[in-house]
């Protein structure tokens, strides 16, 4: 494949929590902890997990938002972490993000055109301020919106259209990396398509690299080049897209996708559905061992002790990165239905039967 | 209903008497639980009238699932409130139609005997537990309070039968936990509480809105998992309301698809999946990532859903519509059947079922 764009090793990102009187640290929150993984020129790179397994403080590391416990995170070469004051604001123009909530990540007070060319007050070379607004028209017009609209507010706009301007606002300055941290969660399943078609369309056009945060596994899926699986702070498994989605070998992937409720009426009570216990833990506190063994179905006495090692092993067909220490494939019947857009069930269904 | 032993005598004849009040005004004919019928639900508000509901029907039968889909703004939670009577008027107002639980009109029901169907006939699951439950009270004592309120219970009686619900959500360690408050528990766990009350007085109606969408996948399982077997148990009548069309397909007997305010199909849930007949059905389904057309463009529905302030003249759908012609833009379609037992709300439903 490709050069890496962006590459990190080892990411931890521990909170402290405070306590008592003299607020005194008593404890972390192991939010990210221990995460490597590359990301290669024009792919995009699905993160997947549930609430709480770390990957929008992945987000926001990547983005340098948030300074790390330890860890390196190298860009086209440099080590992001190490940079300071002018050359650390070069960089930001590389790396950008756009938010879930569309809502609250647009200021309310300032009109399109503001929050679109902010980016260009704090970069004030990459647009000369003559040719701010033109620039910003040609970002609503790439983004889908109207140029005309450059003077209206936020509250004008619907749910999908404002995150057209998060987007908009999010590649202003041309970057190289485009995080997205549930950029279609917030919308309404027509309305997501559209946008889920738009950065598609922006990634084929600008070149961009994606690393896309998402609990939706089959919009994840369906973007996707390569797909890496969070639980509690770590990566279960990480792979080809097609690796990850049909030779799953990590129980916790296993459980996830046969958890998805799949659009097909017809394979009611025909999937076999992996139903977790419980909750997942707090990752103030996480299991010792294999991190899921709490709720694993496949759990056995080692894994409550050795922690399992992210790498290659096989998957049936070939191998890729895993940490299970009793990783193997399930057997997945694949349930694609190409006869028409009449039925277009089956979807990306990952139909089990034993 | 078994009684706890320690029950005084009079809540145990207090409880007795409504059970046969209930029993015999509420009887369900034929199976036949709750009627809508032309509904019409607006909001006003200062920039104008919201029509959020505009002729709304549908039946609910003993022991059936009956899914509402819809977007934001279709009208789904607004039906549910109000056949709930929980809506809040003023701003809303219900404009026309009748909701028939039993035969018996619930919008003309004056209010005190309305209350009392509240929970011991229709009841209902909100979507956010964490903002539906009191947070200054410890979650027993909610449960309990249903007890208390309609059965007249005392409170050491209603805290063991509490307890006892707790238990028959699932929720571990129950008897140590009827003393929590809400934010010590997880979102899956305050939801099978938000359940627990719900059925706390066997309704013959649960309404679920939108029961799974703030939860995790492998959290979600559980929670469907356990509806379905509530509902089975019991053989209450569910509507479920959702966005989700993948939980739709997994429990759902029927389904009704809205859209501005109106239903524009209804269908068994296998046809509609099979082979729907509203363009709007068939832009919703298609817009499902599927693997077999990965890398391609997802077939997205163009456009916003309407102001319901400034709804379409004619078909609701039209301006999205990729079937429409100029009779849509002025003559609104009804819903009319299309092929034996299937509804759509469309002029040109025969193209659509033919693809």
């Amino acid at each position: 494949m490709a050069e890496a764009i962006l590459s990190a090793t080892d990411l931890v990102k521990h909170y402290p929590i405070r306590g008592g009187v003299l607020r005194r640290t008593v404890g972390q929150v192991k939010a990210v902890d221990g995460v490597s993984f590359e990301l290669y020129k024009g792919e995009t790179l699905g993160i997947v997990g549930e609430s709480g397994c770390g990957k929008s403080t992945l987000g926001r590391l990547l983005m340098r938002l948030e300074e790390p416990t330890s860890g390196s995170l190298i860009f086209d070469g440099v080590d992001v972490y190490k940079q300071r004051g002018r050359a650390m604001r070069k960089l930001r123009r590389d790396i950008q993000i756009v938010f879930q909530d569309p809502y609250t990540s647009l200021n309310p007070r300032k009109t399109v055109g503001d929050i679109i060319g902010e980016p260009f007050d704090i970069h004030p070379d990459v647009v000369p301020k003559q040719g701010r607004r033109r620039k910003v028209q040609e970002l609503l017009e790439l983004v889908g919106l109207s140029p005309e609209h450059i003077n209206r507010y936020p509250h004008q706009f619907s749910g999908g259209q404002r995150q057209r301007i998060g987007i908009a606002r999010g590649i202003a300055l041309n970057p190289k990396v485009l995080i997205c941290d549930e950029p279609v969660s917030a919308l309404d399943v027509s309305v997501q398509a559209q946008v889920v078609n738009l950065m598609e369309k922006l990634q084929d056009e600008l070149g961009l690299s994606y690393v896309f945060i998402a609990h939706d596994l089959s919009v994840v899926r369906h973007i996707s080049d390569r797909v890496g699986v969070m639980y509690l702070g770590k990566m279960a498994e990480i792979g080809d897209e097609d690796e990850v989605y049909s030779r799953p070998t990590h129980p916790y992937t296993q459980a996830l996708l046969s958890a998805v409720p799949v659009p097909d009426p017809t394979l009611r009570n025909k999937r076999e559905q992996i139903v977790l216990q419980g909750d997942v833990p707090s990752p103030a506190n996480p299991p010792s061992g294999c991190r899921f063994h709490t709720r694993c179905f496949k759990a056995q006495e080692k894994c409550k002790v050795d922690v399992p090692e992210l790498i290659l092993r096989p998957d049936g067909a070939g191998e890729h990165f895993s940490a299970c220490h009793f990783a193997a494939p399930r057997e997945i019947i694949e349930t694609i239905d190409v006869s028409g857009a009449a039925t277009p069930a089956g979807g990306w269904a990952a139909a089990e039967q034993v | 209903m078994t009684t706890t032993e320690s029950s005084s005598v009079a809540a145990t004849r207090g409880e007795a008497r409504r059970q046969a009040t209930a029993d015999s005004v509420y009887k369900p004919k034929d199976g036949l639980l709750l009627e809508v019928d032309d509904l019409f639900v607006e909001f006003h508000t200062d920039d104008g009238v919201a029509k959020a509901i505009n002729g709304v029907s549908f039946d609910l039968y003993q022991g059936e699932t009956l899914a509402i889909l819809g977007e934001s703004g279709s009208g789904k939670s607004v039906t549910a409130q109000a056949v709930m009577g929980i809506l809040d008027m003023p701003p809303a107002r219900i404009t026309g139609g009748q909701v028939r639980y039993c035969g018996q009109d619930l919008l003309t029901m004056p209010d005190e005997q309305r209350r009392k169907t509240r929970g011991p006939e229709i009841s209902m699951v909100f979507q956010d537990a964490l903002s539906s439950l009191n947070p200054v009270f410890p979650v027993g004592w909610q449960i309990a309070e249903m007890f208390r309120q309609h059965r007249g219970m005392n409170k050491s009686d209603a805290f063991e039968r509490a307890i006892k619900l707790m238990q028959r959500v699932q929720i571990p360690a129950a008897k140590e936990r009827v003393k929590a408050y809400p934010h010590q528990f997880s979102g899956g766990m305050r939801q099978r509480i938000m359940i627990a009350m719900a059925i706390a007085l066997d309704p013959a109606v649960l309404i679920a809105d939108e029961p799974t969408t703030a939860l995790d996948v492998t959290v979600q399982a559980q929670i469907m998992g356990l509806l379905q077997e509530l509902q089975e148990e019991r053989q209450m009548g569910l509507i479920l309301i959702t966005h989700d069309l993948g939980v739709v397909a997994d429990v759902a007997d029927k389904i009704a698809v809205m859209y501005a305010g109106r239903i524009v199909e209804r269908a068994d849930v296998y046809d509609l999946y099979r082979q729907p007949a509203h363009p709007y059905t068939k832009g919703l389904l298609e817009s499902i990532p599927r693997l077999d057309l990965k890398g391609q463009n997802l077939a997205a529905i163009g456009g916003l859903p309407p102001n319901l302030m400034r709804i379409p003249p004619g078909c609701a759908f039209n301006p999205r519509c990729r079937y429409a012609q100029p009779l849509c833009t002025q003559d609104r379609p009804e819903l009319r059947e299309v092929l034996p037992s299937r509804e759509a709300a469309c002029h040109f439903s025969e193209e659509v079922l033919n693809g």
